[in-house]
């Protein structure tokens, strides 16, 4: 692959970019794409006015398979916000500056990642106009939420994660929207970007004080990279379900979200770089070393199935050891494998510097892993519950087309409001590559 | 005055009523004076006046003078909120089990058994509980109908006395009566007595399920019709061949009481019964077993002979095609327990092995002992089969003019050789009583409601012949609905007296009692007349030679009475379409049992459809393999692919009686043929094995001699304080509620399952949410086998909550909607619940039901009135389970804070518990040490299902305690 020049003026950055949202007619992909999205997005709105007509029943859940695609959608799409976060903050805090170019698109696809995760546990409850209740508002009967259930704990992650990242990239958008402000000759943008660039008039004052606010929010991010994945993961350690109940979870599931997110990086930035002829600026190095972060957390992931499968030997536990008996070789097994095989088998194919170099198959492997990453939720949720402690209650589970209609929608609304984004917003940061055009040249 | 009235002022002075005109005189004094005003305001109101009285008053109707009558004077007895008792009896198949009906309002809400009743002793089986829904079943009969017009009751009067003067000209030739079982004195007086006007006319008697082949049996052995009493408190030793006394029959509550006793290990019993079980197909008797070995229909008669060899009753030589150390087993033991010991033969065995078991019986000198042999109960012990086939006969001929059919269907359980649908027909004339609308209904001229048991009065005579008396419990839901014995009245021609008084005027005449009133009082408040039980009657049996049968080739079908809907009767019954089958879990339909061998040779699996043949008629019907089988035969229970009926009746499973003959009543030789079509068959359990895990322990009597912990070793509890949480965080001060479950006395006749249905307004959720495993039930009753499919060990275990005292679901809920109250109980707060189900995900034990869609949703005003206030009914998504029914709890409470005083031993029990025949559920208060559920629970037999997890559950259970003879194999 040969390797595009970066464009070297100021100029050059801001106008490619500033471009896209002021000038560029979108390209016909845009137009193509977001339709599709769109008509997801009215799916989606469909489906959720059925379930509030008819109840959470229209989902294939049942005893003993209470929770089902609603909560594997949740893990998967809140893991998929990780690598956003990482991305931006972490690597911040961290001095790699490569980031640069793909941050602010891996922020807006935390933000919408979390928007899609955070309706799935409000749709799956039973009576969800009763949602409110897991906060600890005063009440007049002086009832609070039950603070030991790891489902009030997900209401302050989740929400804190969204706050969170939705003011880091408020904070990094404030100098880019000042210049489109400036830039633009719509009288109509002029206001809009005016009012979100809050003033921004580039002086030397406004750049320390963002800065300072900037670093500050990174540091306040990126333990949350740690912690959200890690609360949702007590979901099911705190459970007694074989399967659930372990000690693992945490950064298992810390180490699977990273690697899905950044599997979703790469299955939304190669085709976006094509799309608006952004090679330049989303370099080779920025796909190279998202997959090897990816080819790294899988093989976090791996020990963690690994462990999982060796303490369900010896505990001595004779529960533990059914459960992953019967995932290997129960009537979910055929999930179990194709899990295996996307997560462990095919990513390896990551260890050759051809394939990464290769985009489309890359673009397939990222792909692949994400559905990986959805069975292995499937996997935890499904299969722990469907064959727990009394053999007379087992019971099987399969996702209904209300199931698919919700997931398909959450990914449509996902893919449309980034459609948007890109469309509205600098999908990267004109300030930032400004700085590191400067610090190459130094 | 109405030549003067050209304006007027109100309806009722348009009407020209006398009230009105005495009003307007009073009104109006002959000086007043009068408004005038112009012309136009008079004509509007002309105009609008005569448009509303041609309107209003054309339209109306006089309503008829109504007084309501305000509250202030109870009536005697009656608290509002408080409810009431009233001993009744509830048939099964015409005979009686006392009931005791629990009234709130008025309004019958719950069966539970009578305890002074023969054949409940406060014990009930599933029908029973199912009484209250069939009365207010939306789909009964409601209106009399003539040729499918609604009509009234004085129309059908009118028609009946012109055709029954026209056929008493002929002395009643051509007035046919078909009645089921009638075991009411009353009726069968009546019945008598139209018999008596109408010389010509016949009585005959259906039953599908009937004692045909048992009183042919006796016949054999004694000469004379006779009917089986057993004692199984008595019997030390119990052989069945095929009798499912533990399963079905109007005496079942009894027995299982009885045989119950006999298993109270952790009471401390120690002369355990034991029971041998020969049978082709599972049942609950077999279940029970401590020997089982599944038979052949054939091979079943010559285990009966070979055993009737061994104790010398008959003397032939056998080919041996049976299992010999069952024979030799049961022969020993038998003769070790002479006097003490049972032979019994099932009611669909035929008459050779009944003779053959009565022989036994006498030779063990057992008569007299453990089984009482009393005169025939029923008011017509005609044979079932020949009354019916002579009506046909009949029909046929041309000679019905009358058909009347007092309850029953046999348009769809006769005989498929009979065509009694199609030659009903024939009748000039036919007239339906029933409670519902079925095949005969609609085959019928005429159908007549019939009040139902719950509506009525009326008498009726248990399995061993003590009557009772029937009374309402609520006025009939619909007007026109009669009683049988109205109804015949209306046929002697009376004017009809209630049935009330028509019962009385019985028993007044039978003058049992001295003083009638005070008499008739007793016999009414108790449920059961004291000393009507029939009395034994001597009989000498006489020696017999087996008639050499040929044994069936091939595949043999069975014809049994379904555990949940029996005949059909039931079929319309929601509660118990949804009731899982004790042995297959099956709900909603029956399915063709066959052995997992037979069906491999075969090649059949579950959900198969296969085509059965006999005789030149087919059935379709699913396959469905349950271990246990007898090897090539299969088995449909009857009752199914009803046609007519209510929604709930049609519309499920497959219809066995197209296969059943008049001449092979039990069973039929049949064909089998694949038709490559699967059918969804829905179970409620899904896996049958334990999988090695101790949820259910199970050990014989002599590992429990050798070992009186071997129960408790089977798993270990983690030490109290072994927990992240306060041990002490719910002390329950006052009261620690808590429940034992015997596993050794548990049957498995699931009469716990919908006791607590009707109890707790547990919504039936259809056979599509079933299949998606959605049923809302708090108890279920799981079953497991063990050991080999051709012949497992089969164990029963009933699931209600456990009441952690460590409950893993409290801990997850994050709105706090499931707590423990100040006694442990593990509560459900509804209100509460947003619906996360996680408290259903981290439940061990799966107890806990959610209502994913609105399960109560759309239930008419009359399904209304049979909820019990008592309990919320829950709307969806809110999560709900076992509560110990905690409304009967707090009403106790509140009665004993009330008397100042604790909660006394024994006053509380849960509907589970009062249900069960077995009396295998224990309630009590934990912290009162005098409690029978402290004692039990300080036996060695009792263990927490999965205590290991540390959730210290307040239910527990006592281990199952089998007696096998310990030298016998297996």
């Amino acid at each position: 692959m040969t390797q595009k020049r970066k464009p070297e003026t100021y100029e050059a950055i801001t106008a490619k970019v500033s471009d896209i949202v002021l000038q560029q007619k979108q390209p016909r992909g845009w137009i193509l794409g977001f339709a599709v999205a769109f008509l997801l997005v009215m799916v989606l709105i469909f489906s959720i006015a059925y379930l509030f007509l008819r109840g959470v029943g229209i989902w294939g859940i049942n005893v003993p398979v209470a929770w089902g695609f609603a909560i594997v959608n949740f893990v998967w799409w809140i893991g998929i916000g990780h690598a956003g976060t990482l991305i931006s903050a972490f690597l911040l805090l961290m001095h790699q500056e490569w980031r640069t170019s793909i941050n602010r698109f891996a922020e807006a696809m935390t933000l919408f990642a979390v928007a899609c995760a955070g309706l799935f546990p409000l749709l799956h409850l039973g009576r969800p106009w009763l949602f409110y209740w897991l906060f600890p508002y005063p009440d007049t009967m002086g009832v609070w939420p039950q603070f030991r259930s790891p489902l009030v704990w997900d209401v302050f992650a989740v929400s804190t994660y969204f706050i969170i990242s939705l003011a880091f990239w408020y904070a990094g958008l404030i100098p880019d929207l000042a210049t489109l402000r400036d830039r633009t000759k719509n009288r109509w943008q002029q206001v809009v970007f005016g009012i979100g660039a809050l003033g921004w008039r580039g002086s030397a004052s406004h750049w320390a004080r963002h800065q300072k606010a900037y670093m500050l929010l990174a540091g306040l991010a990126t333990p949350l990279v740690v912690s959200v994945h890690s609360v949702v993961s007590l979901d099911f350690a705190v459970g007694i379900v074989p399967g659930w109940h372990s000690t693992i979870f945490p950064p298992y599931f810390v180490a699977g979200a990273i690697y899905s997110g950044f599997a979703m990086v790469l299955t939304l930035l190669i085709p976006l770089r094509r799309l608006y002829g952004l090679e330049r600026m989303i370099t080779f190095t920025h796909i190279n070393n998202s997959a090897k972060i990816m080819l790294a957390t899988g093989w976090i992931v791996a020990y963690g199935y690994i462990i999982e499968a060796f303490m369900s030997w010896f505990s001595g536990n004779r529960y533990d050891a059914f459960m992953m008996a019967n995932r290997a070789t129960g009537l979910y097994a055929t999930t179990f494998w194709m899990l295996i095989t996307c997560n462990l088998i095919l990513p390896q194919a990551l260890w050759s510097s051809r394939v990464r170099a290769n985009m489309p198959l890359l673009w397939v492997i990222a792909i692949i892993v994400n559905i990986g990453m959805w069975l292995e939720r499937y996997v935890i949720v499904v299969t722990s519950l469907s064959r727990d402690f009394t053999p007379s209650a087992w019971g099987m589970y399969g996702g209904t087309k209300w199931d698919y209609a919700t997931f398909w929608g959450t990914v449509g609304l996902f893919a449309a409001l980034l459609f948007l984004f890109m469309r509205l917003l600098p999908a990267i940061s004109m300030s930032e590559m400004r700085a590191d055009l400067e610090k190459e040249k130094r | 005055m109405k030549a003067r009235l050209d304006h007027w002022r109100s309806l009722e002075e348009y009407a020209d009523s006398p009230e009105c005109r005495e009003w307007l005189e009073r009104e109006f004094a002959p000086m007043a004076s009068e408004w005038e005003d112009a012309v136009s305001r008079r004509r509007f109101l002309k105009l609008m006046g005569a448009s509303l009285a041609l309107a209003g008053l054309g339209a109306c109707t006089r309503q008829p003078l109504e007084k309501i009558v305000p509250y202030v004077t109870q009536p005697v007895g009656m608290v509002p909120g408080e409810p009431l008792h009233f001993a009744t009896s509830l048939t099964l198949g015409g005979f009686a089990r006392g009931a005791l009906i629990e009234s709130r309002e008025g309004r019958p809400v719950k069966v539970e058994g009578n305890p002074a009743h023969p054949a409940s002793l406060g014990g009930t089986d599933v029908f029973m509980q199912a009484a209250t829904l069939d009365l207010y079943d939306p789909g009964r009969a409601k209106t009399v109908t003539h040729a499918g017009a609604i009509v009234t009751w004085n129309d059908f009067r009118t028609a009946l006395a012109g055709e029954l003067a026209r056929l008493a000209n002929q002395g009643g030739a051509g007035i046919r009566v078909l009645t089921g079982n009638v075991t009411s004195p009353t009726l069968g007086a009546q019945m008598r007595a139209l018999l008596a006007k109408y010389p010509g006319a016949k009585w005959h008697v259906w039953e599908p399920l009937n004692r045909d082949a048992a009183r042919a049996g006796a016949e054999l052995a004694f000469g004379v019709p006779l009917d089986v009493v057993c004692d199984f408190e008595k019997a030390d030793l119990v052989v069945s061949l095929d009798a499912d006394f533990l399963g079905t029959g109007p005496a079942q509550p009894r027995y299982v009481r009885d045989f119950a006793k006999r298993r109270r290990v952790a009471e401390g019993v120690e002369n355990l019964n034991r029971l041998y079980v020969a049978e082709p197909t599972p049942s609950i008797t077999g279940a029970r077993a401590d020997h089982r070995i599944p038979t052949a229909p054939g091979v079943l008669s010559q285990i009966a002979e070979a055993l009737g060899t061994e104790l010398g009753v008959i003397s032939k030589q056998l080919d041996a095609a049976y299992d010999s150390a069952f024979v030799t087993a049961a022969a020993a033991d038998l003769l070790a327990h002479r006097g003490r010991s049972l032979v019994l033969a099932g009611e669909s065995q035929p008459a050779h092995i009944h003779a053959f078991a009565h022989q036994m019986n006498a030779a063990l000198g057992n008569v007299g002992e453990t089984v009482r042999l009393i005169a025939p109960v029923d008011e017509n012990p005609v044979n079932r089969t020949a009354s019916l086939r002579e009506l046909v006969g009949d029909l046929e001929s041309g000679k019905v003019e009358l058909l009347v059919v007092l309850g029953g269907n046999p348009a769809f359980d006769a005989p498929a050789d009979f065509a009694f649908a199609e030659k009903m027909l024939r009748a000039k004339t036919c007239v339906f009583l029933g409670t519902h609308p079925n095949e005969t209904a609609a085959a019928c001229d005429w159908q007549i409601p019939a009040a139902h048991e719950l509506e009525s009065w009326s008498d009726a005579r248990a399995f061993d012949g003590t009557a009772g008396i029937v009374q309402p419990l609520i006025e009939p839901l619909y007007t026109g609905a009669v009683t049988p014995h109205e109804f015949i009245a209306a046929m002697l021609g009376e004017a009809v007296p209630s049935s009330y008084e028509i019962v009385r005027d019985f028993w007044r005449e039978q003058k049992v009692w001295e003083d009638f009133e005070a008499g008739w009082e007793k016999a009414v408040r108790g449920g059961a007349i004291a000393d009507t039980a029939f009395a034994s009657k001597p009989a000498e049996a006489r020696t017999i030679t087996p008639e050499t049968k040929a044994t069936p080739k091939g595949l043999t079908l069975l014809f049994r009475a379904d555990p949940t809907i029996h005949d059909g009767t039931f079929s319309g019954s929601t509660w118990l379409q949804e009731l899982p089958k004790p042995l297959t879990k099956l709900v909603w339909d029956n399915a063709v049992l066959i052995s997992p061998r037979t069906a491999a040779r075969l090649g059949l699996t579950t959900n198969d459809l296969v085509e059965l043949t006999n005789a030149a008629r087919q059935v379709v019907a699913a396959i469905f393999l349950i271990p246990g089988q007898a090897d090539d035969t299969l088995t449909l229970h009857l009752g199914y692919g009803r046609r007519i009926g209510n929604a709930t009746a049609t519309g499920h499973g497959f219809d066995a009686y197209p296969l059943r003959m008049s001449t092979a009543m039990d069973s039929t030789e049949v064909t089998l043929r694949k038709t490559g079509e699967t059918y969804p068959l829905i179970t409620t359990q899904q896996h049958f094995g334990l999988e090695g895990r101790n949820l259910l322990r199970v050990a014989t009597l002599s590992e429990l001699r050798d070992k009186p912990t071997v129960i408790q070793d089977m798993g270990k509890i983690p030490a109290p304080d072994e927990t992240l949480y306060n041990p002490h965080e719910f002390p329950s001060k006052h009261y620690a509620w808590a429940l034992t479950i015997d596993l050794s006395t548990c049957v498995g006749c699931n009469a716990c399952v919908v006791a607590c249905q009707s109890e707790n307004n547990i919504p039936v959720v259809g056979k599509e949410e079933v299949q998606r495993g959605r049923e809302m039930h708090w108890i279920r009753v799981d079953t497991y086998f063990a050991g080999v499919p051709e012949n497992p060990g089969t164990h029963f275990q009933p699931v209600p909550c456990m009441h952690c005292e460590n409950a893993p679901c409290e801990v997850v809920c994050p709105v706090a909607a499931t707590l423990h109250d100040s006694d442990g109980l593990n509560v459900q707060v509804y209100n509460r619940c947003v619906g996360t189900r996680y408290c259903s995900n981290n439940c061990p034990y799966k107890v806990r039901r959610f209502n994913f869609l609105e399960y109560n949703g759309g239930i008419s005003p009359v399904e209304k009135l049979g909820k019990n206030p008592e309990v919320s009914v829950r709307s969806r998504g809110v999560m709900e389970k076992c509560s110990y029914c905690i409304q009967r709890i707090e009403s106790a409470r509140t009665t004993a804070a009330i008397e100042e005083r604790r909660v006394r031993d024994g006053e509380i029990t849960p509907a589970c518990a009062q249900a069960c025949p077995a009396e295998a559920i224990t309630f009590g208060d934990l912290n009162d040490s005098t409690s029978r559920v402290v004692k039990l629970k300080a036996t060695k037999l009792n263990y927490g299902m999965l205590a290991e997890l540390n959730t210290r559950p307040r239910t527990t259970y006592l281990g199952r305690i089998t007696n096998p003879q310990p030298e016998a194999r297996a």
